[in-house]
């Protein structure tokens, strides 16, 4: 068994409440900070843990804080990211709808150690019924003095937020997120100035993850050091991972990370195997945006080695053989899935999320959308796929925000190690696939 | 001050300068192109992603380089900085790929639309696009909206540089247009179609990088080349007052503000000179203008050639030509 920092007590029931969570142990981390540590201890606990950003991109949490801006006068914030909506991906939800209390207590440590006196949680529009579940613990922790002037009798004080977004994609991306935050069109901003610098109203600002403000708690209640001797080499503590698609046991696992791949897949303890008796086919690691591995690439690395769920194992080979742990949306297929078709899947979604804002995003998702239902569809010509793999190419890396990457990836990576399904597609339909969209 | 070299030229350019800027002073072939960004409107630029340059050195202090092509509009220069446009191929290819996706939608119609000739879409697709267009799809389109009496929208054609959504908001005391709905369904629109009403909505017009703004009071008159411009200027209670006037024989059939080679208006012109005084006598007529960037204004071959300017202009070209380094073929390709 693992060990589990974050899910511990999520079988209590009442967890929800604060008085049971504050009988498991809770708030002991804002009590140790406040009274016992200054921010730059805490902010040095966080970096010597080695956490890393659970929303996708890996960080280093620890040297993102640092970034802030300490000469400006003007006033810090801390917004933590709920917006959580890359497709496969649904652990912020389930921590967030259990154990709210672990977010309010992170919020609170972590804006302690940043400075900043408001603070605010954007959470996405779809999850309205756990605004009310937030705001409900933010009211317990508020009548037991955590959140308000003075917390805990200290001159600490911080007043903290949710602010439920409008359902788009596009706000997950820190700066759109901000904009959003401040009540604008959530563009992306260009960058720099960084957030650190200048984020919400232009002040300094440092946006996190649900699960990277939710770590702190143990970071700080055991000590960075502890946290550390979890996980292998820079990928340090638990992830929580959400599995989903052909498996047997979906849903939300929190794992140390170093575990091997296949363990992950195959054990009872999580996704207890493929369904159905099947075989795997292919993997998305980390959220839709990551490439696709298929079973060969994703139990092994291209040397050989077993792959582990880690942030560097995942990576091991680039994009050539390798993926991204990303969120830890882990979409697993067995043989019978159609590649192009869930390749279509994902291609419909970020043309349906681009902002629109600059040219390779905008344009280039809507026509490789167009492209790929056109192949799924049996109209599908040969040139396609090169067209396909030569769009992606041009919007990856040529846009404002990393969405136009996260568009094209998908798209790259499937036609890498898939080209296959891809040329029978363009050369005609499967007999079965004639059936099925006869008698759709 | 800070010394960038760009395709192998240095200059001395004041800190904060963006790289686009920069390359504008060198001038000639160096400067990249820009669809969105407008050097007169605050925050504009960094949307269209033509001007996307390498960085192969970031500073004299950090000589590492920029792991992607950044916009050259919005990305301030350092001391020491090392920008390739031209000389990298990576910069021309990247470029090409956004000409394509703008094109992808634009309808193309050129020989019925009032910008042509003077088009900034046009020039990019000519100097940076490909031959031929590999989209078979249909494109997207959407009605012809009616802002006022005096401008018409014809969202089609526009490529949401969003420059016009700045001129309302820094130009007019307040903004009731803006960009509805996401992705490549975005659209500028005046919210329930509300007539933008101050004094200097016009100038969206004249910001305007394609056909999607377009002066009602000019449509369909003339081809632009057909018209020949003039600057002129009159006395003005609300603006600068100084014009070009587009005329053909005596008649002035539009009036616009002032265009640099780069398309941009530095003094923005009221309504009223704009539209209502289409009468020659109400201006005094300074002389024939100079417009060298769209090369098709400049067949009917009006004025006299400057000299001066012509002797300088192949100077600079001769200094280009040698310090441009080309790029050495990698032994991959």
């Amino acid at each position: 068994m693992g060990r589990k920092l974050l899910l511990e007590h999520i079988n209590e029931p009442g967890i929800q409440s604060f008085e049971v969570y504050r009988q498991k142990g809770g708030y002991a981390s804002v009590e140790k900070a406040l009274k016992t540590m200054t921010p730059d201890a805490v902010m040095e606990e966080v970096k010597k843990s080695g956490l890393r950003g659970r929303g996708g991109a890996g960080f280093p949490a620890g040297m993102k804080w640092s970034f802030i801006d300490k000469k400006s006068d003007k006033p810090r914030y801390l917004v933590c990211n709920a917006d959580e909506s890359e497709p496969g991906t649904f652990k912020d939800r389930y921590l967030m709808e259990h154990i709210p209390h672990i977010l309010i207590e992170g919020m609170i440590t972590s804006s302690y150690a940043l400075g900043a006196k408001t603070s605010f949680i954007y959470i996405r529009g779809e999850y309205m019924y756990i605004v009310r579940i937030l705001e409900k613990a933010i009211d317990e922790a508020y009548a037991k003095g955590f959140l308000g002037k003075n917390i805990l009798g200290t001159d600490y004080s911080l007043d903290l937020y949710v602010h439920p977004g409008a359902g788009a994609y596009i706000c997950g991306e820190e700066t759109a997120l901000l904009e959003s935050l401040e009540g604008k069109r959530g563009n992306p901003r260009l960058k720099p100035p960084f957030p650190a610098v200048a984020g919400l109203y232009a002040c300094p600002t440092v946006v996190n993850n649900v699960e990277t403000i939710a770590a702190v708690v143990p970071i700080i209640n055991q000590g960075g050091e502890e946290y550390a001797k979890i996980g292998i080499g820079k990928s340090t503590g638990t992830k929580l991972i959400s599995a989903s698609g052909h498996i047997n046991k979906p849903g939300v696992y929190e794992i140390e990370l170093g575990l091997p791949v296949e363990e992950f897949i195959y054990s009872e303890e999580y996704c207890g195997g493929i369904w159905k008796g099947r075989k795997l086919k292919a993997v998305v690691a980390g959220g839709s945006s990551v490439p696709i591995l298929p079973t060969d690439l994703i139990l092994k690395t291209a040397k050989g080695e077993p792959r582990l769920m880690t942030y560097e194992s995942l990576s091991d080979g680039g994009f050539v053989s390798g993926t991204m742990l990303g969120s830890g949306g882990f979409i697993v297929m067995d043989e019978t899935t159609n590649i192009v078709k869930n390749l279509y899947t994902f291609s419909r979604f970020y043309h349906h999320e681009s902002c629109g804002q600059c040219s390779p995003c905008r344009e280039g998702t809507a026509w490789l959308e167009k492209i790929l239902h056109r192949l799924l569809h049996g109209q599908g010509k040969k040139k396609d796929i090169d067209i396909l793999v030569d769009a992606a190419k041009k919007i990856e890396g040529n846009t404002i925000c990393p969405l136009g990457d996260a568009a094209a990836w998908p798209v790259a990576s499937a036609i890498r190690h898939f080209r296959k399904e891809f040329e029978e597609e363009a050369a005609g339909l499967p007999a079965e696939r004639n059936l099925e969209l006869a008698t759709h | 001050m800070a010394k960038v070299t760009i395709d192998g030229i240095e200059i001395e350019v004041p800190d904060g300068t963006t790289i686009l800027n920069a390359a504008r002073q060198i001038g000639g072939e160096v400067v990249p192109p820009a669809m969105c960004y407008y050097t007169s409107l605050k925050e504009t630029g960094g949307k269209c992603r033509v001007c996307l340059v390498k960085v192969t050195q970031g500073s004299a202090k950090d000589p590492r380089p920029m792991p992607k092509l950044v916009a050259s509009c919005r990305t301030p220069v350092a001391d020491g900085m090392v920008v390739q446009n031209i000389t990298s191929p990576d910069v021309l290819e990247a470029r090409k790929g956004v000409v394509e996706f703008l094109l992808l939608n634009h309808p193309l119609d050129c020989p019925i639309c009032d910008q042509a000739g003077e088009c900034d879409l046009q020039d990019l697709s000519y100097e940076h696009g490909t031959e031929g267009t590999r989209t078979e799809f249909e494109r997207r389109t959407f009605d012809k909206i009616d802002i006022g009496d005096k401008i018409k929208l014809h969202m089609t054609r526009c490529i949401l540089c969003y420059r016009c959504v700045f001129v309302a908001d820094q130009l007019t005391p307040e903004r009731v247009h803006g960009v509805l709905n996401r992705g490549d369904r975005s659209e500028i629109s005046t919210y329930i179609e509300k007539a933008v009403d101050n004094d200097f909505s016009g100038n969206m017009i004249d910001v305007c990088p394609v056909g999607a703004l377009t002066d009602r009071t000019f449509r369909f008159k003339s081809r632009v080349w057909f018209t020949k411009p003039m600057d002129a200027h009159r006395n003005c209670s609300k603006c600068c007052g100084k014009v070009v006037l587009w005329m053909k024989g005596n008649e002035v059939l539009r009036v616009t503000g002032r265009k640099d080679r780069y398309g941009e208006v530095k003094e923005f012109i009221c309504n009223e000179c704009r539209f209502e005084h289409k009468n020659p006598a109400d201006w005094t007529i300074e002389g024939p203008r100079h417009i060298n960037r769209h090369s098709v204004i400049s067949q009917n071959h009006y004025e006299k050639i400057d000299l001066q300017n012509l002797k300088r202009e192949v100077e600079r070209q001769i200094v280009f030509q040698k310090g441009r380094q080309l790029p050495e073929a990698s032994p991959n390709s």
